[in-house]
């Protein structure tokens, strides 16, 4: 039976590739991937230089694949991995980095730091050094098929109540559909004007689409917390519906990580080649527009800008889409000095956002977004993220911006719809 | 006796060392491999890797002003070095006779003075920065400074040996360098050669993405 200090190295040590040895190998230690991280930034800590962040896997690479680190470890020379090691940088790990990947474009040397943060959870999640705000989210999403707890009863009752309200008609279990919308728990407790939106655009549309009351969750614990086998067991579920229902396509909510998971990632943590297409929401309503098929029309006639999340724009390459949108939505859009691929978090990406313990961290690195709205005075912040809109909410209020308004892209093109 | 042994098998050595270690370290890249991306890329990953081995070059113009001071550090000291190891008329006249068999124009002398104090400047504020500034301080590992001071041996000696005084200073330059040539492949001192692999796997899986570095 190994200790889970053993389970954590032995992962460590199985996250090892290719990718891995020449990121190390290359590494100089020149602090540049400090200047793109707010965690640093707006801390001037330097624990939260983004490379130090994966100590624990550079130190397993170096004892194991180094000549100078066996030769040390094997003359007692140097430590082998303690268990300090791995609880130290817990909190760097889950609460210090939201794996936004800014680090990863300006790097010298070209490390994907955000590659190699994704790996060092695998370690300390194997450990058991897991946030209890995302290990409880973890549990809930394999318990109940969501992070949050909520069943494929609330998401019924939400429905019911949503059609009654708004009346408007939402398919669910529409075998041969053309597009499976997944959705996060956000969009159906906080944000449900996303789903009465996707009923209105596909109906404007005349597209066929539908829900799944077995099981609707895009978003990932398992990717967040850095546990494959679990993002994997939520993935199968993901394949399991659309297989049953025979789509061709499934179309990713306002979520960023369940984006890059269910588009980039889940065909690799599964093993195989999706039997579906994915598309984010966004990359679907502008192609709709571009067909002629999605008539926007009215103006919007405040000054807005886009927040774009880091795991659809930066990591996900859903970049122009947006823009497109808004450009035909408004003539006051404006971006914000950093934007795009280079866009600035919101602080509670990579899981951050589920761990209670990061908040008053979270709201100190909201700063940064904080200085790009007050630079451009706009009364509309528009994002493509449930969890994004979440925080920019939060950190406007807690910095007393209340008078910016956070809306939803989906939600604002569903309002203009001619 | 000391002289022989530096122009004779400790050269052989370090020439082995040096060609052996490095085809080493890349063939351990290359054996460990990555799993087949297995998603529906947008664009092929080549132009990607391609471009991010390019601009890699520069600086991301977001932090291009936080990050001058080491940007022109880095470019004084990597040029400098780079153009004194070819273009210095000891060394165009050593790789003549022991590696191409012909050579090429060498920089006249007081263009090696400028381009040494040059490179020395860029080396030495690199290593200042390194030493005073918390986050570098952090990071760096021992094998960061024990390479750079090699590098600055290395320098330091071919610039004493230029002046041709005595033989000695020319065997003690050249020992420095096969010091460092030993060193090379199995330190941080890779990076000449593996920021190459490493650019390329991350511009590659952007390109992929469709988001350009």
């Amino acid at each position: 039976m190994s200790t889970p200090l053993e389970r954590g190295v032995e992962t460590l040590k199985s996250q090892v590739d290719a990718r891995v040895e020449s990121y190390f190998s290359s590494c100089t230690g020149c602090g540049v991937c400090a200047e793109a991280c707010l965690f640093y930034l707006e801390t001037g800590d330097p624990r939260y230089t983004p490379i130090y962040k994966t100590e624990p896997l550079r130190k397993v690479w170096k004892n194991e694949h180094t000549l100078w680190g066996k030769l040390s470890t094997g003359l007692g020379l140097s430590k082998p991995i303690q268990e300090s090691d791995l609880s130290d940088w817990e909190e760097l790990v889950y609460d210090g980095c939201s794996m936004c990947s800014r680090c990863s474009m300006v790097c010298p040397v070209g490390i994907d730091i955000a590659y190699l943060i994704r790996k060092v959870k695998e370690g300390l999640s194997a450990a058991g050094f897991v946030p209890e705000g995302l290990q409880r989210a973890g549990e809930r999403a394999l318990e109940f098929g969501s992070p949050m707890g909520l069943t494929t009863q609330s998401l019924r009752n939400a429905i019911a109540a949503l059609e009654k309200e708004e009346g408007v008609s939402i398919p669910v279990d529409v075998g041969g559909a053309e597009y499976l919308c997944m959705l996060s728990s956000n969009e159906v407790v906080l944000y449900s004007e996303y789903i009465t939106s996707l009923s209105k655009i596909f109906s404007a549309a005349g597209i066929s689409w539908t829900l799944s009351s077995k099981y609707f969750e895009a978003t990932n614990a398992g990717v967040q917390k850095g546990d494959s086998g679990l993002a994997a067991q939520l993935l199968e579920r993901v394949v399991e519906v659309a297989t049953e229902l025979g789509v061709k396509t499934i179309v990713s909510p306002e979520c960023g990580h369940a984006y890059i998971t269910i588009r980039w990632d889940a065909p690799n943590l599964l093993g195989r080649e999706l039997p579906f297409r994915v598309v984010h929401i966004l990359e679907l309503l502008d192609q709709l527009r571009a067909e002629g098929r999605l008539i926007l029309s009215g103006s919007f006639d405040e000054r807005l800008t886009y927040h774009d999340p880091c795991n659809i724009s930066r990591r996900g390459g859903v970049l122009a889409q947006p823009r497109h949108l808004l450009n035909q939505l408004t003539p006051n859009f404006v971006e914000m000095h950093e934007s795009g691929e280079m866009n600035w978090c919101c602080g509670g990406g990579g899981g951050v956002s589920s761990n209670e313990r990061a908040e008053p961290l979270r709201l100190k690195v909201f700063n940064i977004k904080k200085r790009q709205l007050e630079a451009l005075n706009v009364s509309t912040l528009v994002t493509a993220c449930s969890n994004c809109r979440i925080m920019l909410e939060e950190g406007l209020e807690h910095n007393d911006m209340e008078d910016v308004e956070v809306v939803g892209l989906t939600e604002l093109v569903a309002e203009h719809l001619e | 006796m000391f002289e022989q042994l530096v122009d004779g098998i400790f050269w052989d050595i370090a020439l082995v060392v040096f060609f052996v270690g490095i085809i080493w370290r890349i063939v351990d890249v290359l054996r460990r491999g990555t799993s087949k991306d297995l998603s529906v890329s947008r664009n092929s990953g080549v132009p990607g890797a391609i471009m991010a081995n390019i601009r890699g070059f520069f600086p991301h113009r977001e932090i291009a002003p936080r990050v001058r001071m080491k940007v022109v550090a880095g470019y004084m000291f990597h040029l400098g070095f780079l153009i004194l190891l070819f273009f210095a008329a000891p060394h165009v006249k050593f790789i003549a006779e022991h590696i191409t068999g012909f050579s090429w124009t060498a920089m006249p002398y007081w263009a090696f003075v400028v381009t040494a104090q040059v490179a020395f400047a860029g080396l030495i504020l690199l290593w200042i920065h390194r030493l005073l500034h918390p986050v570098t301080r952090l990071i760096s590992r021992r094998d960061d400074h024990v390479g750079a001071i090699l590098v600055f041996l290395v320098m330091l000696t071919g610039c004493m040996a230029l002046a041709e005084i005595s033989s000695e200073l020319r065997v003690f330059h050249r020992f420095t360098v096969e010091l460092l040539m030993i060193y090379f492949p199995f330190s941080a001192l890779m990076h000449a050669i593996m920021f190459v692999p490493s650019r390329a796997y991350t511009g590659a899986m952007f390109g992929r993405r469709g988001v350009d570095l």
